[in-house]
């Protein structure tokens, strides 16, 4: 009985009202944790009940604790007919699991119906006794630490990173079984919430214990993800980065912390089991342990109703001898071009060298390689048995495999910025990989703890992005001086393979900073911007985009059909990005994620990218526009006038991003193409295509890349596309990565949105230029609204801008966003002092208003649950309603012109920020309280009386927003950072007035202090906030 | 082609004052969308379009919370900073003065609201901002009426009105309780803050709560016992001798001061009649809606025919109020002077020269 989990109902407030005759409602509450249900009293005739019941105690095992959410049902009393549910809560209890995450769950939380959205709050009490269990052989893995951060967490450091974790569950979808027929859509619905919370949990202990067989104590970068793929089943599958880490414990306890937050906890926690931080394991031969779990993907099997033809069986078959982790050593073969045979063979001892972060500590990163990707299409068939996976795992391990494969021809022997996604249509699925090929660094890898401080290391860096004209200086010296210390920010762009065995044409230079390596003329990667790269000027968003009809087909034949489309779509799709690119002067792009999206007759592809410029990497030439016919002087002239738009735009965009980098001598040296072409370092193929299409060429052939002939209608559309796009306006900037390149100087100000558009078709006989230019212009539209809504926070910088395309339906395609704007100090002040002091006065200020309004948070909430405040209400039963307002302190001299500190204090919810981002501007993450990570569906049938399809979606979207951050408020926290909404499947049915929607949402709960108080507590304030600083620029 | 669905939802819920106050003036989505192209923030329609949409609906999710502005502050489907929570508030709160002076002092009944179209079309104000208008007094009227306490005070509180604006609904809940006639033509000059002034006045001194510490009653009701005792003010006017007496001592302290000293001495009797019987038939409530009415018609209009200036119905009402001290034989001081302090602040605050 290795854990106790207790609860308590205290109060509800702003129930609806059930009971139409005295418009009351008599609440009780039904508390369940897997098969046991406890009831509190019915608290008769009220909107606003005090139950403040006992508590109530589960004696479970922490398997359960692990798997099942706590499930809070309020239901209305009624005496004659069966009680009515006015709504649930399910708490996960997870974060209460860790013990250095949350201690107690304490809080408003909404409750929740899936037909009528939220009713009313609950304020409950949970928390959670464990007892120490140590029992190797355990089924949980309390203790692991999950996050959704896809760099290590601010407050922790990497002991180890031990790699790539990966796990997959499988269920019948409650809504496509037979008694679905019989059941209201309510039952239905919670069936469904309530399966992926507990498939969630299932795969979270999984995780969890693949963790610790690796020796790790954490899961960073953490993706969860949901195919629901409707007959054949429900899939949740999860991927993620195993480490250790160790809790920084350099904050002083300060007394304006929340009170919440229990002081800095040591750095060592006893984490339950044998691991420490000191233990190494990764690298250790296989225990038998360690073969069990990876047994689990077994050797894929050739299975019947894949859609690929034969000759693709062939070209898959080393891979079906691949599988468990024992032989992943024998299949890497030996890296030519690398001298660090430490850390390929701690690489090679993994299954997979992936790595989800998209971020590393300074000098993990030693070069990329490029992207790498890889696709499949698959015909979904009925999960028969859902405890063995086998199929969908095989198909993952498919693709890892290709990825694998790429990353080698690349010279690469890792991959990192790894992720992987779905798109499903019918029985259609395709599934993706990506990533970027890396050679990293074995510091991380091997045993003990690394000893250097990295903070300092980044110091000098943080300057030199700042001064693009002393980069080329500052790299000379540093290449002269103490080359193999100090990295000038140059060495992660030195090409990883070897020169005279280039897996494709590129053609190479000098490195612009050292002069003395080789790097690529472009280069894409899927992850951030390493802080210790030089860049020049600043970055912006670049995004291709792309639709392509198809014919409406079934099974084997649209399988085919659309893995024949893919590579015209991805080579579209480059070539978009790359002009793009071009047009901005810009030479490299971080953060590329490529979305391709099925639907009935058409194929959607999205990329999206930051652009910046290398300093390292030489300057990008121009696009030259020719035509074919030259006896035409009309032809000519419009071919002449379309070049000068094109130059002129080039010109202005290197004006707007600041790219006026140091005049070099442009020495082409020994390159062993000769031909000048330019080279893509995209990598890409199709499990479902032959070997052939995978190596395809995915520069431009024979002719020269940037020269666009204007007889092709594709290049006309190529150039209408690329001179249609609309400037960022004035005071903008975007990105798709976690900061703006160039930008440093945050204020505090942030605002997350989620931004979601559906738009018809309704002219179904689109040509494919008809199609891209409407999605085109739907992205853009979707931008230039953004930037009119943020306009207030001028200047400022959408981070993290991600857009995620779905096709619901036929002639609809679908748009989400999430993205936070942040805004910036205009003055690029380097003068360090001046700035924090001013920023710092303003700070304290705003943190001031902040820090009143938890503090009255608190003292209202502790008013309520005291006795003496529940006494106060009920003596005054004719003012029930009014009389909770009073016990919060109400501000006495409000007047018109006072909107100071006072009238602040008339609020009583915290504030809790949302970004999805790893930190937040101007504050400092002192202690990560746990995953969130929640599914919600609504449902309506009375579409029309709730505004139409905005409406419902408006309101759903707001209440997961409300939910989210009220769970986070009830873990102790203020902020979700690494937000992110996964999913969002929006189906209508406008003639019988319905509506459904599923959201899914996940991210790390934190507590911040600002900066300024941090500050105030240190004892050198200024080395703390240079530092700080540093920490957030990056 | 087209646009079938477009959200915006942010962390911190964007409002646009400008689009709110055009939603609150009643103006539909495209109006707006109009206006706002006029206004010159931005050109492109399309995108005026799906900000005005998308804040028209967060207003609607938000109306329902205003309704109890309360509730505002401890919901949590909304993140919105104290200062705007504030703003959203008073605004939604805020009424044209226009519309008010129409519907002052009447029944707040259906039977009004009825009516709302007739108002809307004389004053120019939008009928949906009538309604709002509209249904905020008959809100705050509702939650009041059956409060304890301070009247200003409670509307302060229950819906976190800034003090002004708490004012201005107290005297429209004082006015629609008592029913003042406020409509004659005879009234039609004075504007709704005259009205209100005087309302506040009346609440101050001549209810139940003005002397009773607040405790019993509320603020809303004249105070009975007040009214009952103003009937033997009476003496002033039916003693002959009396009235002599207050004239002599009135016109002796004048003399000099001001230019129409003669036309004082001459309506003397006639005003003091005046003030007096309305005094003394305040405790039927039909005269009580007549209130203001009268005091135009048995003391204002007779000065302002006679060209008083401000300044001599201050020095006329002070000396008259003063010299009422002086007599043996009256006796009533107390009531005279919470009577005459209300009376004389209330006329000169409705005294336009």
């Amino acid at each position: 009985m290795p854990g106790k989990l207790k609860a308590k109902i205290v109060a509800g407030r702003h129930l609806p009202v059930m009971d139409r005759a005295s418009d009351l409602t008599d609440a009780f509450v039904e508390v369940k944790f897997g098969n046991v249900t406890f009831k509190t009293d019915v608290y008769p005739k009220s909107l606003n009940p005090q139950w403040n019941s006992e508590w109530f105690k589960f004696e479970v095992d922490d398997e359960d604790l692990q798997d099942e959410p706590l499930q809070i049902t309020v239901l209305d009393h009624d005496t004659y007919s069966a009680n009515d549910a006015i709504g649930k809560v399910y708490i996960d209890i997870d974060p209460l699991l860790c013990s250095e995450a949350a201690t107690v769950i304490s809080g408003w939380l909404p409750i929740y119906d899936t037909i009528h959205g939220i009713r009313g709050e609950i304020n409950v009490l949970v928390k959670v006794d464990l007892f120490n269990d140590l029992n190797r052989f355990r089924q949980s893995s309390c203790g692991v630490k999950f996050f959704c951060t896809t760099s290590i967490p601010r407050c922790y450091r990497a002991v180890m990173i031990h790699g790539f974790v990966e796990e997959l569950v499988v269920n019948e979808d409650p809504e496509y079984q037979w008694i679905d027929r019989i059941r209201t859509p309510r039952a239905s619905n919670e069936a469904r919430q309530r399966l992926i919370f507990l498939m969630s949990g299932e795969l979270q202990r999984k995780i969890g214990l693949k963790v610790l067989e690796m020796g790790g104590n954490a899961v960073v970068g953490y993706l969860q993800c949901f195919d629901l793929e409707g007959e054949s089943g429900l899939v949740v599958r999860a991927i993620g980065t195993a480490c250790t880490l160790e809790k920084i414990s350099t904050l002083p306890a300060t007394a304006t912390l929340p009170s919440n937050s229990s002081p800095s906890k040591d750095i060592k926690e006893p984490v339950f089991g044998e691991e420490g931080p000191g233990v190494p394991l990764s690298s250790g031969p296989p225990t038998p342990l360690r073969a069990q779990t990876f047994s689990s993907f077994s050797p894929s099997k050739s299975y019947s109703r894949q859609s690929s033809s034969s000759d693709t069986e062939l070209s898959l078959t080393p891979k079906t001898g691949m599988g468990s982790g024992g032989s992943a050593g024998k299949e890497a073969g030996p890296l030519k071009a690398l001298l660090r045979q430490q850390t390929q063979s701690a690489l090679e001892q993994r299954e997979y060298p992936f790595f989800t972060l998209t971020s590393f500590p300074p000098g993990f990163l030693l070069h990329l390689g490029g992207v790498v990707s890889a696709r499949s299409v698959k015909l979904l068939d009925r999960i028969h048995n859902p405890d063995e996976p086998e199929t969908r795992d095989a198909w993952w391990e498919e693709i890892r495999q290709e990825i694998k494969s790429h990353t080698k021809a690349l010279g690469c022997h890792a991959v990192v910025g790894y992720s992987e996604s779905t798109s499903i249509c019918e029985e259609v699925c395709i599934l993706s990989a990506s990533g970027t090929a890396a050679i990293l660094s074995s510091r991380f890898m091997q045993d003990g703890p690394l000893e250097t401080d990295h903070r300092l290391s980044r110091q000098p860096l943080v300057f030199s992005t700042g001064s693009e004209r002393v980069d080329g200086d500052m790299g000379s010296t540093a290449s002269l001086g103490f080359e193999e210390m100090v990295p000038p920010g140059c060495e992660f762009c030195h090409i990883p393979y070897d020169e005279l065995n280039i897996p494709f044409p590129a053609q190479l230079t000098y490195c612009c900073c050292c002069r003395r390596y080789k790097v690529p003329d472009v280069l894409f990667t899927t992850i951030d911007l390493p802080t210790e790269a030089n860049i020049t000027g600043k970055g912006c968003l670049i995004q291709a985009r792309l639709c392509r009809t198809k014919k409406k087909a079934q099974g084997e034949g649209n399988a085919m059909a659309i893995s024949n489309l893919l590579p015209f779509l991805e080579y579209e799709l480059h070539t978009q990005l790359m002009n793009k690119l071009k047009l901005r002067g810009m030479n490299a792009l971080f953060g590329l994620r490529i979305q391709i999206s099925v639907g009935e007759t058409m194929l959607l592809g999205l990329a999206s990218a930051t652009g910046v410029y290398l300093t390292a990497l030489p300057s990008p030439g121009g696009i030259q526009v020719s035509g074919k016919t030259p006896s035409d002087i009309t032809y000519e002239q419009h071919i002449s006038n379309m070049q000068k738009k094109i130059n002129d735009t080039i010109a202005k965009n290197k004006e707007v991003y600041e790219i006026n980098p140091p005049e070099v001598v442009e020495e082409i040296i020994g390159s062993p193409i000769p031909e000048p072409r330019q080279r893509s370092r995209l990598f890409r193929s199709h499990s479902e295509s032959s070997d052939e299409v995978s190596e395809i060429d995915l520069s431009h052939g024979k002719k020269d890349a940037f020269v666009l002939e204007i007889d092709d209608t594709d290049a006309v559309e190529d150039i209408h596309a690329l001179l249609t796009d609309s400037p960022t306006p004035a005071g903008f900037y975007s990105c798709n990565t976690e900061i703006m390149p160039g930008i440093q100087n945050w204020t505090s100000a942030i605002q997350m949105f989620t931004s979601v558009r559906v738009f018809r078709l309704n002219n179904v006989n689109l040509t494919n230029q008809g199609l891209n230019k409407v999605f085109s212009d739907l992205c853009e539209n979707l931008l230039k609204s953004l930037y009119f809504k943020l306009r207030s926070l001028v200047p400022c910088c959408l981070c993290h801008l991600n857009f995620t395309v779905a096709i619901p339906e036929d002639e609809l395609i679908q748009v989400a966003v999430t993205a936070v704007a942040m805004s910036f100090d205009k003055e690029l002040t380097l003068e360090n002092g001046k700035q924090s002091g001013d920023k710092s006065l303003k700070k304290e200020n705003d943190e001031q208003l902040q820090f009143n309004l938890e503090l009255n948070a608190e003292m209202s909430s502790s008013n309520l649950s005291s006795p003496k405040g529940l006494t106060e209400v009920g003596s005054h039963p004719s003012a029930k309603a009014s009389s909770l307002e009073k016990a919060s302190p109400l501000p006495e001299g409000r007047s018109r012109s006072l909107r100071s500190n006072r009238s602040y204090s008339g609020s009583s919810v915290a504030v809790v920020r949302m970004t999805p981002l790893s930190f937040i501007p101007g504050a400092k993450i002192i202690k990560y309280l746990g995953i969130i990570n929640m599914f919600f569906i609504r449902e309506t049938t009375s579409l029309k009386e709730e505004g139409g399809v905005s409406g419902f979606l408006h309101t759903f979207i707001a209440e997961v927003f409300a939910m989210v951050r009220a769970h986070v408020a009830a873990l102790g926290g203020n902020a979700v950072v690494s937000y992110s909404m996964k999913e969002c499947v929006f189906m209508e049915n406008p003639n019988k007035n319905q509506a459904q929607c599923l959201i899914n949402v996940s991210g790390d709960a934190v507590i911040f202090v600002r900066e300024s108080e941090v500050e105030a507590a240190s004892v050198h304030p200024q080395s703390a906030a240079t530092q700080t600083s540093n920490g957030e620029g990056t | 082609m087209s646009v079938e669905l477009d959200v915006f939802v942010g962390n911190t819920t964007i409002m646009d004052k400008e689009v709110y106050q055009l939603w609150l003036n009643g103006y539909t989505v495209n109006d707006a969308v109009t206006l706002r192209i006029e206004g010159g923030v931005m050109e492109e329609c399309e995108v005026l379009l799906s900000d005005t949409m998308d804040q028209y609906r967060t207003f609607q999710m938000c109306e329902r919370l205003l309704h109890h502005p309360a509730k505002l502050a401890n919901q949590l489907l909304f993140q919105i900073p104290p200062d705007r929570q504030a703003m959203l508030i008073e605004r939604y709160y805020a009424f044209d003065d226009l519309f008010v002076r129409e519907v002052l002092g009447k029944k707040l009944s259906k039977g009004t609201k009825k009516d709302l179209d007739d108002v809307s079309s004389k004053t120019g104000v939008m009928l949906k901002s009538c309604r709002r208008q509209f249904d905020n007094f008959k809100r705050v009227f509702k939650v009041v009426e059956e409060l304890k306490g301070p009247l200003v005070e409670n509307i302060r509180q229950h819906f976190l009105l800034p003090d002004q604006l708490a004012r201005d609904y107290a005297a429209i809940v004082f006015f629609a309780n008592n029913r003042f006639e406020t409509g004659k033509k005879k009234l039609l000059y004075l504007t709704f803050q005259d009205f209100a002034f005087c309302a506040g006045q009346l609440i101050n001194n001549w209810t139940l709560g003005a002397v009773d510490n607040m405790m019993e009653d509320m603020d809303v009701d004249l105070d009975k016992e007040f009214l009952q005792d103003l009937k033997d003010l009476k003496i002033l006017i039916t003693d002959k001798d009396l009235l002599d007496q207050h004239k002599s001592l009135v016109c002796t302290a004048l003399r000099g001061k001001t230019n129409v000293l003669n036309e004082m001495e001459a309506n003397f009797k006639n005003l003091s009649r005046g003030l007096v019987n309305i005094a003394a038939k305040l405790i039927n409530a039909k005269d009580v809606r007549d209130f203001f009415i009268d005091l135009v018609e048995k003391f204002i209009e007779p000065c302002r025919s006679d060209k008083w200036t401000s300044v001599d119905v201050n020095l006329y009402l002070t000396h008259y109020t003063n010299s009422a001290h002086i007599l043996d034989t009256f006796k009533h001081h107390s009531v005279w002077t919470r009577y005459m302090g209300v009376i004389k602040s209330c006329i000169l605050k409705m005294y336009h020269e």
